[in-house]
């Protein structure tokens, strides 16, 4: 196959799957509502949970995207340098998400800044976003698919505490933010918290954490220890589903962090809705694929 | 007009200030009738550049929705997926809104602060959440979309005014007598909060 053919032929696997993931949630996330939904008692919230299993399945039905706000896509890529299309990637991914826009439909949800003009494409100037890790020596490429919604990017916060106000700090920063914003944003949220130097790094962080399976957990000892602290106190407030009351209001937190200056203590929160549609992909250098997500996902080419 | 079928309490446009005084903050109804969707850009335009709304939606509904839908050969519209998008970004205009347009009820998403609360109050409106990311229940719910203006906003900016039968359910939020159930249970919710950080904070000193 000619270069320009396998770049063809990415752009159209990719473009499927933006589109399935736009009707069809990942597997770990609808196993974790599923729980959720068996342990709550509110009568309202027992009625919320069933209209959202309802329209996931009305979703499946009529092949349409579950939630109206299809996101504005972000990519996170793990590229193996010795991969085929590295140089391609971008490009491909853009013209899969125009191609997905049309034919999903997805709604259209990118604006040009100042100008103040919705594209009509989902693609702008810096959008759809790419984050790059490069993978030395692999042949292979592996793709987080993201379609940030509006509501749950809201509570989106990053700041640089003195290390003096310690972890303590942090709890205060998260918390605080589940309340004054997360239960406007469709709890049972996915919440990510980034740790790190700068803002930027926080901030990255706390989206990789986004990425991380619903109920994983840190290898770090101490911080698996928060995610487990700050989930079971956020559970504690009681918004639950929609903020309206419940058991549950998150379906995990998940803490990504790395290291910082001695005179500063990144941190950052980024939140995911109960629709949580974030997909993973890996190809081989032959544009075999295997998705780690959805395993209802397969257009005959997968493994 | 509101009615109880099949169990279901209905509100049908138009609605009277009387019939939503047996509305009261926590109750869940469906709702039967013409809304319009409006988010920040129709109320930048209606608030700031006393624009009318191209929709009369006095006595009726507005809905805080951003909708895909697609356009059909025919010229008319097909409603894909439409679910409420969150209120609290609409807070500056509403007690102007509301007090323009004369609008009954409002859908959308989360809480809502004291100045669409004062309008509820002074207006006779009221403002329900229908629980959120259930975009095709909303759009099977929406019998016909009757119109799109404004379409220079772009499709999720734009005014969609639509004819739904029995949207919901639908949870009252704000009610007439300007009773707020989010901010209710948010000095509940921030009680909590306080305690659970203290609580958390004393197993986390890592720092040396």
């Amino acid at each position: 196959m000619s270069h320009l053919a396998t770049a063809g032929k990415m752009t159209g696997i990719m473009a499927a799957f933006i589109s399935y993931t736009a009707k069809n949630l990942p597997d770990d996330v609808l196993a974790r509502l599923e729980a959720l939904r068996s342990q709550e008692t509110e009568p309202l919230a027992v009625e919320i949970y069933s209209l959202m299993f309802r329209n996931l399945q009305l979703a499946r039905e009529l092949d349409r995207p579950i939630c109206q706000d299809t996101g504005y896509m972000q990519f996170w890529i793990r590229c193996g340098s010795s991969f085929p299309l590295i140089g391609e990637l971008e490009g491909l991914l853009t013209e899969a998400v125009r191609i997905a826009t049309a034919e999903t439909p997805l709604r259209y949800n990118v604006v040009e800044t100042f100008d103040e003009v919705n594209t009509g494409t989902n693609t702008g100037t810096g959008a759809p976003t790419f984050w790059w890790d490069i993978i030395p020596g692999w042949d292979g490429c592996e793709i987080y698919t993201y379609p940030a919604g509006g509501g749950c990017s809201l509570p989106g916060h990053a700041m640089v505490l003195m290390p003096g106000q310690g972890y303590e700090a942090v709890v205060d920063f998260v918390l605080e933010r589940m309340t004054s914003y997360g239960l406007n944003a469709c709890p049972p949220l996915l919440v990510g918290v980034g740790i790190g130097t700068s803002v930027e790094t926080a901030a990255l962080n706390a989206k990789h954490a986004l990425m991380r399976p619903v109920g994983s957990c840190s290898e770090n000892e101490r911080v698996a220890k928060l995610e487990q602290l700050l989930e079971d106190g956020i559970n504690a407030i009681g918004f639950g589903p929609q903020g309206l009351g419940g058991r549950h209001s998150v379906m995990g937190v998940n803490v990504v962090n790395t290291a910082r200056h001695p005179a500063d203590l990144g941190v950052a929160v980024s939140v995911s809705c109960w629709c949580h549609r974030r997909g993973r992909i890996t190809f081989d250098s032959d544009l075999n694929y295997t998705v780690s997500t959805h395993s209802g996902f397969d257009m005959g080419g997968s493994k | 007009m509101i009615e109880v079928r099949n169990g279901r309490t209905i509100l049908t446009t138009p609605v009277s200030e009387s019939d939503l005084a047996r509305l009261r903050i926590g109750d869940v109804f469906y709702l039967d009738g013409e809304l319009a969707t409006g988010r920040d850009s129709v109320h930048e335009r209606t608030v700031y550049e006393g624009k009318d709304l191209p929709v009369d939606i006095r006595d009726k509904v507005l809905m805080h929705a951003g909708p895909i839908v697609k356009q059909k050969e025919d010229g008319g519209w097909e409603m894909i997926s439409i679910g409420p998008t969150t209120s609290m970004r609409m807070e500056k205009y509403e007690y102007d809104f509301v007090k323009a347009t004369g609008v009954r009820v409002i859908v959308g998403k989360g809480g809502m602060g004291p100045s669409t609360a004062a309008a509820c109050r002074d207006f006779g409106a009221i403002h329900c959440v229908m629980p959120a990311g259930n975009a095709v229940v909303g759009a099977v719910c929406t019998e016909e979309i009757l119109g799109g203006h404004w379409l220079d906003l772009g499709m999720p900016e734009a005014v969609w005014h639509c004819r739904v039968r029995e949207l919901g359910p639908l949870i009252v939020t704000i009610d007439t007598s300007g009773r707020n159930y989010f901010e209710e249970k948010k000095t509940e919710y921030d009680r909590i909060r306080r305690e659970q950080t203290e609580l958390i904070s004393k197993q986390v000193h890592f720092t040396k």
